[in-house]
């Protein structure tokens, strides 16, 4: 195995290293350059990560693409990566998310480009390794290293009121994320240092302390999802943050907690986890039928599309507690599908914001009539969003509520109305901004989208049907990781 | 008269900067002012020679403990990594003053004698092994920090400030002294090693021992600034000099850690549970008070007083994890945490006040905070050094300071104190705030203030390397984690 191509390592190292190389670049003169590169370095990191798809093995629930070397004698912490059918398919969703984000900030980004373009992809490479380390401590350090990238687009390409939301944004997670650290070093000296995910899986805790460890996994994962009520700073940050932020944000970061719960709360923590599975499932249920109410009544497109989010990853985690394997891959489909759909509106809410330069409802209306390609992008992506069959956002939240049907009716009931809510916020946006007539001059004078904004919304959109259409080779990916997962969640640590 | 010099091997980095000392105080005296910068050469020369003599000692003693000087002075591993460590420091404290200096006329050959002095005390304590040789380095230390800080005569500001170090600083060595004849009168001795033989062999009397206990703790935290003992730090780093700040700020910081070492456990481990209780009280406060005061300051030399304070909060929860219920199976490892942290922290304290120098210029002292706004239009490259600093200091990955803060919970979780470790984090969350707020200054807002910045080529390189320095350690902390650790188990 380690003789092979070190496939995971270089999806993480390829953007970092081109993004260092892009910040060389330096001064805006050289932005041509700067684009370029940063268009080179994703595309060729996403086509490394091809590899871990074409090359999966779905029989097995082992780790694959493994890669072991030392790293911190003096801790034992070592560089070990590998993916499992949970994980592998976050690392192509967010290579393939970096380069639609290099691409969708290709002309709109005019001020400090290198350093945009290089954020970006160092983000990205540090995200790939959240999502490929096995390593307790490797995986901490890929999960705090991505606040700082993070912070400084927020902080400097943001709207106006960035700095609040770089530094909500950045001290949440943070103290969500330390109070993880203690529990991984609590972690370590239990399992006789050693900081091996996989050997954490095995290591018997009891109850007390697993509760304990919960709790503090529960402070770092719920706040990156966000689940309510810790989900405030979701709203400021992606209002303020630009529109490549707000893709990244919604695609991609949210999922490092959901993959969090997956990989640590639940097999590490199972006891716990079944104790506490109402209470996650009583948060979730609230940030689907709450979150999505509050979404209803935004005046502002990103606000209602970052509740949105809230309302969908609450779908993610409701699925995880359900302990069923439809429940979970339901989540998992749900969780790559908000990638896609998520990253999709928010850039339609970019292509409109880029011509306005207003995000507020109030101020559309008949952009149809300018924008005919457009409108007919973003109905498709609505339409996913709010979950309409032959879209992948249906497959996800119909195999939750299925799930949800198996363990309990009223918790598949309640989670069954966000279909109506989701589909009440998203599409009644959609006719406010898109249809009627126009009130504004301005969106009269509106062009409708160049090439490179077709491209981005095209290449979305097929992901959106692809997965809509014809699920299965998502799910058969991750069906043997999920069977072993709940068996070691049901056989427990007592 | 070759056996005496064997004899007095292991001192051979002080006898030889004693020398050197000297002889640029004779040298510098026949220097024009515009000749100066050979005493700063001859200066840099002399910490290369003490760190070849100390790199030699390192491989020549093979990790043995050598004695010189019947016995008053100890060599180990421990006093030459942090000898090491202290070179560095004040090699790039050298770089960073230099211009700084010359253009407000205060580079003069007192200025480089008076620091390689104080360096000179610095080392009798970290190698001391008798109660009055490391008082002797610490008033060596001292004294020439007094006059330092004084460096800028015509300055209210830095008369006050040395002032009001030197007053509080000869209490704190009047409690020290104090404590130390507490444990002559318990112990019968003076040498550190045999107190704690005689403790352990419990023929001291147990009152007595704590009651000077309590005085030597108070004497280390008033070095390291600990709360409540932290009362001139923000005056005394306001008041003087930036470059001499810098020196305060972390070369002296290791020395304080150093007597720390040498006093509570090399010399009274046998009493650890009774000063392991102190320092919890202190490294509590000292994360509190530090973290929560420095959100408040506009001075970015109190800022980063304030932050030093909880800083070295942390270095005592590494000191205090050291013995668990009388067995000091993880002392090693937690001495060696507290150790990695001062150490990164003089790294992250140097990069930090180092940005300081660089953007004041003749005429302008770059003391509060605005004066970093929009640094990353002036200069990316420094705002990112600056970035790095600060996020090492806020301890967020993959910046050296995460595995600071990493090596000492380690120990602390390890031996059973999970909801101090919470309390610490907690903290450092808050203490965040102010770093982040320097980040936002560089990247967020217009630059007040467009001008150039700018430096002679040495502070370039070693500003640059320092800053780097916080991610290469960040990528690679292993070898340096074993090599404190190799010296926390000489001990």
């Amino acid at each position: 195995m380690t003789a092979e191509t070190p496939w995971l390592s270089l999806a993480i190292w390829i953007p970092i290293l081109f993004g260092a190389a892009v910040l060389a670049t330096g001064a805006d003169r050289n932005a041509r350059i700067a684009r370029w590169l940063a268009l080179i370095g994703s595309v060729i990191g996403f086509l490394v990560t091809i590899p871990l798809f074409t090359g999966f093995d779905t029989g097995t629930s082992a780790f694959q693409f493994v890669e072991l070397k030392p790293w911190i004698d003096r801790f034992n912490i070592n560089y070990h990566l590998g993916v499992d059918g949970i994980s592998m398919l976050f690392v192509l969703l967010n290579s393939l998310i970096t380069v639609l984000v290099i691409i969708a900030g290709w002309q709109v980004i005019q001020s400090r480009v290198a350093q945009y373009m290089a954020a970006f992809l160092i983000m990205s490479g540090l995200m790939n390794g959240v999502f490929s380390a096995l390593d307790g401590m490797l995986f901490y350090v890929f999960f705090e290293a991505t606040l700082i990238p993070m912070y400084l687009v927020i902080g400097v390409w943001g709207g106006p009121n960035r700095v609040y939301a770089a530094f909500k944004f950045f001290l949440y997670t943070l103290l969500g994320s330390l109070l993880l650290l203690v529990g991984f070093i609590y972690l370590y000296v239990q399992s006789n240092n050693s900081f091996s995910i996989p050997d954490w899986f095995n290591v018997p805790i009891a109850m007390t302390p697993q509760i304990l460890l919960f709790f503090a996994f529960l402070a770092a994962f719920s706040v990156k999802v966000p689940m309510w009520p810790v989900h405030t700073w979701l709203p400021d940050a992606h209002v303020e943050a630009p529109t490549g932020g707000s893709m990244v944000l919604a695609a991609i970061m949210l999922k490092l907690g959901t993959y969090g719960f997956i990989r640590f709360s639940l097999p590490i923590l199972p006891d716990a986890s079944r104790e506490l599975a109402w209470l996650i499932i009583a948060l979730s249920l609230i940030a689907v039928v709450y979150i999505g109410l509050v979404a209803m009544v935004q005046s502002d497109m990103k606000k209602l599309v970052a509740y949105s989010s809230v309302a969908h990853m609450g779908f993610v985690t409701l699925g995880f507690f359900l302990f069923n394997s439809i429940g979970v891959e339901g989540a998992l489909i749900q969780a790559l599908s908000h990638g896609f759909v998520s990253a999709a509106m928010f850039f339609c809410i970019g292509v409109m914001y880029d011509r306005l330069h207003s995000r507020q409802i109030a101020d559309y209306g008949g952009v149809v009539n300018s924008m005919p390609k457009f409108a007919a992008f973003m109905m498709l992506f609505s339409m996913a969003n709010a979950g309409l069959p032959a879209t992948s956002g249906f497959v996800g939240e119909f195999m939750v509520v299925l799930g949800a049907m198996k363990t309990n009716f009223w918790v598949a009931f309640v989670a069954g109305t966000a279909l109506i809510t989701g589909a009440a916020y998203t599409l009644w946006m959609y006719k406010r901004v898109i249809f009627g007539a126009i009130v504004n001059p301005h969106v009269a004078e509106m062009e409708d989208i160049n090439r490179r904004e077709f491209l981005v919304l095209g290449l979305l959109a097929i992901a959106v049907l692809a997965m809509g259409i014809y699920p299965f080779p998502f799910t058969e990916v991750m069906h043997a990781s999920v069977a072993d997962l709940l068996k070691h969640v049901a056989a427990g640590k007592l | 008269m070759n056996s005496t010099l064997q004899l007095i091997m292991p001192a051979y980095p002080e006898v030889f900067l004693l020398i050197m000392t000297s002889i640029i105080l004779m040298v510098d005296l026949y220097l024009p002012e515009r000749r100066r910068y050979l005493t700063y050469l001859l200066s840099q020369v002399t910490l290369l020679g003490c760190a070849i003599l100390t790199i030699g000692m390192l491989q020549a003693t093979n990790g043995e403990t050598a004695f010189a000087f019947n016995d008053m002075f100890v060599g180990d591993v421990m006093s030459d990594v942090l000898k090491l460590v202290t070179y560095i420091a004040v090699s790039a404290y050298f770089a960073y003053s230099r211009v700084y200096l010359a253009d407000r006329k205060l580079l003069s050959g007192d200025f480089f004698v008076l620091s390689l002095f104080s360096m000179l005390g610095m080392m009798v304590m970290i190698s001391a092994n008798h109660l009055i040789a490391l008082y002797v380095g610490l008033e060596l230390m001292s004294l020439c920090l007094y006059a330092l800080i004084a460096l800028n005569r015509d300055s209210a500001q830095s008369t006050e400030a040395a002032m009001k170090y030197f007053v509080l600083g000869a209490l704190a060595s009047g409690l020290l002294l104090y404590g130390m004849s507490m444990l002559y009168g318990a112990t019968g001795t003076l040498y550190i090693r045999e107190i704690a033989d005689v403790i352990a062999s419990g023929q001291a009397n147990h009152i007595v021992l704590v009651f000077g206990l309590v005085f030597i703790v108070a004497g280390v935290a008033f070095k390291l600034g600990a709360v409540p003992f932290h009362m001139w730090i923000p005056d005394v780093y306001h008041g003087a000099t930036n470059a001499v700040t810098l020196f305060i700020g972390t070369a002296s910081k290791l020395a304080g850690f150093a007597m720390a070492i040498r006093l509570l456990v090399s010399g009274l481990l046998p009493l650890a549970f009774d000063w392991q209780m102190m320092l919890i009280i202190l490294a509590v406060l000292s994360l509190a008070v530090g973290n929560v005061v420095a959100i408040a300051q506009t001075n970015i030399k109190r800022m980063l007083g304030y932050s030093a304070i909880s800083h070295m909060g942390f270095v005592i929860l590494g000191l205090l994890a050291g013995v668990v219920d009388g067995n000091t199976f993880g002392a090693a490892n937690a001495y060696s945490a507290a150790m990695f942290y001062a150490v990164i922290y003089v790294l992250m304290g140097l990069g930090a006040f180092g940005m300081v120098l660089l953007l004041s210029r003749e005429g302008f002292e770059a003391e509060n905070l605005s004066d970093f706004k929009g640094l990353n239009q002036r200069s990316p490259w420094y705002a990112f050094m600056m970035l790095l600093v600060m996020f090492a200091m806020a301890g967020v990955p993959p910046t050296a300071g995460f595995y600071a803060k990493l090596a000492v919970l380690e120990p602390l979780i390890a031996a059973g104190h999970v909801w101090l470790a919470v309390f610490a984090v907690i903290c450092s969350v808050i203490g965040a705030f102010y770093y982040l707020r320097v980040v936002k200054l560089m990247y967020f807002d217009e630059p007040e203030d467009t001008s150039p910045l700018q430096a002679g080529l040495d502070m370039r390189m070693v500003l640059s390397a320092n800053g780097l320095s916080m991610l290469v350690l960040g990528i690679l902390p292993g070898p340096l984690m074993a090599l404190c650790l190799y010296a926390a188990q000489s001990l």
